[in-house]
């Protein structure tokens, strides 16, 4: 037997989710849950946009670098305090704007769309 | 000119360690900063929030960090220019350089080591159409001269540290201050937020929230602005119009250095001696890149150390040199003192 392509050990503990680039191309991709990710580090795995452009301040919510706007009707983690003080301080901002990197990978986010911001 | 051995572009925590192993050669270093203390986004980011991978060190913040490399280095005195921004390079034909900053300061060197970071801290820019037409004719991002605003019409926006102490600071120069922010709630220190509530309550600072600027108008300077508050969009005249939203880091300059650059980071031979493409240059840290770089502060601190060990010998090729422990050989400083491990008395008995 033989093998073609990559082939991908998919976790258990993966979720689908998708990412709308900053250009406007839905990547739709594999998130562990189980490897204490965020989604912004989700996007710098994958490369979703180019590295020193999103993560700056290393996921403190204090860079707004990751901001994305989250399209489907998730339950989220609530906005904490540190969040939603750099989102009043961001640009683009919309209601349904969120850090990434504030967002924890968990299964209930199974089929989460979002879409990066612009790079401000 | 300020000469030097080993120009260090960035004083972060992996500038600031490449001064002690550059000690520890002899070797003397100056360091740039765009910010006006040392320190990088320890100092000006996170300096009160713990880092746990500094080896040895299960816990620490990162001003903490910032203040024992100060420490540690202190003995090999190295001289700094803070506040500027490195902006030019030049090679001589000797092959040493002169970097320029923002401020015209020329500094003279046989090596360069980057360490910058992510790059200069610069102002973030609100995304207003057409604001890049107004700056420095009336748009303002950081406030040099406070005197400047003198009995003139000011509108701050913003909801941080720096939208609300310039706030403050311009209520007893400017003839009115307006401080605009999208949120009702400033995350400013407490004091300041208390101080701003006082001064609108004695009309001395008008606040307008939750709204933010939406254009500028004016024909050569700028007249006045539309501010946006819900649903309302109104126009208020003024002279300067002063967006504080802080600082975000940009590679800014070096960019145009000539240096390879690949994802918003230099490109550095990581087998050897982390020099770029450029023979002199070095660059270190965060702000390098190569086949499974991390961006982490002990990295930086071990590229500092292999980086010195290389410019020694670029400035003394004909020198011998082999690596010494300094609980061997011990720490002398520049300024006279030197630190080494007690000597073990013997003693016979009789």
């Amino acid at each position: 037997m033989t093998i073609k392509g990559h082939a991908q050990i998919i976790s258990m503990t993966d979720i689908k989710i998708t990412i709308i680039d900053r250009e406007g191309v839905a990547h739709a991709i594999d998130a562990p849950t189980d490897m204490n990710m965020n989604l912004m580090e989700i996007v710098r795995s994958y490369e979703l946009a180019p590295e020193g452009t999103i993560g700056i301040c290393g996921g403190m919510a204090m860079c707004a670098s990751c901001q994305c706007y989250v399209e489907s009707d998730h339950q989220l983690p609530e906005v904490t305090d540190d969040e939603d003080a750099m989102l009043a301080e961001a640009f683009n901002v919309k209601d349904n704007s969120r850090l990434g990197c504030q967002i924890q990978m968990r299964p209930e986010m199974d089929g989460l769309i979002v879409e990066l911001a612009p790079e401000a | 000119m300020i000469k030097t051995d080993i120009l260090i572009i960035g004083a972060g925590p992996t500038g600031l360690f490449t001064v002690f192993e550059a000690g520890l050669l002899k070797l003397k270093c100056h360091l740039i900063d765009a910010l006006p203390q040392a320190g990088g986004q320890c100092s000006e980011i996170y300096p009160k929030k713990p880092i746990y991978d500094i080896p040895a060190f299960p816990e620490i913040l990162a001003g903490d960090l910032v203040d024992n490399l100060m420490k540690q280095i202190a003995p090999f005195q190295p001289g700094f220019t803070l506040g500027e921004r490195a902006e030019t390079i030049e090679k001589l034909d000797d092959g040493t350089f002169i970097v320029t900053t923002s401020k015209g300061t020329k500094h003279h060197a046989p090596i360069v080591a980057i360490a910058g970071g992510l790059g200069s801290f610069e102002p973030r820019k609100p995304p207003i159409p057409k604001i890049a037409n107004y700056e420095d004719k009336g748009v303002e991002y950081i406030i040099r001269d406070p005197e400047l605003y003198r009995n003139k019409r000011v509108i701050i926006s913003g909801g941080g540290d720096s939208a609300l102490d310039w706030s403050i600071f311009l209520a007893d120069v400017a003839e009115s201050v307006v401080l605009i922010h999208r949120r009702n709630e400033f995350r400013g220190a407490l004091d300041s937020v208390e101080k701003v509530q006082e001064l609108k309550d004695i009309g001395k600072i008008e606040l307008i929230t939750p709204a933010e600027v939406i254009e500028i108008i004016g024909k050569e300077k700028v007249q006045a602005v539309t501010i946006k508050r819900g649903e309302d969009e109104f126009d208020r005249a003024c002279d300067h119009f002063i967006p504080l939203f802080g600082l975000a880091p940009k590679l800014g300059p070096i960019a145009d250095w000539g240096l390879e650059i690949e994802k918003n980071a230099i490109k550095v031979d990581n087998s050897l001696d982390y020099m770029t493409n450029i023979p002199g240059i070095y660059a270190i840290g965060d702000v390098n890149t190569y086949p499974g770089k991390l961006k982490l502060i002990l990295c930086g601190f071990h590229e500092a150390t292999l980086m010195c060990q290389s410019a020694f010998q670029r400035i003394y090729p004909e020198k011998r040199y082999v690596m010494k422990y300094t609980t061997v050989g011990g720490v002398e400083g520049f300024d006279g003192t030197k630190k080494e491990a007690p000597k073990a008395v013997i003693k016979s008995i009789t």
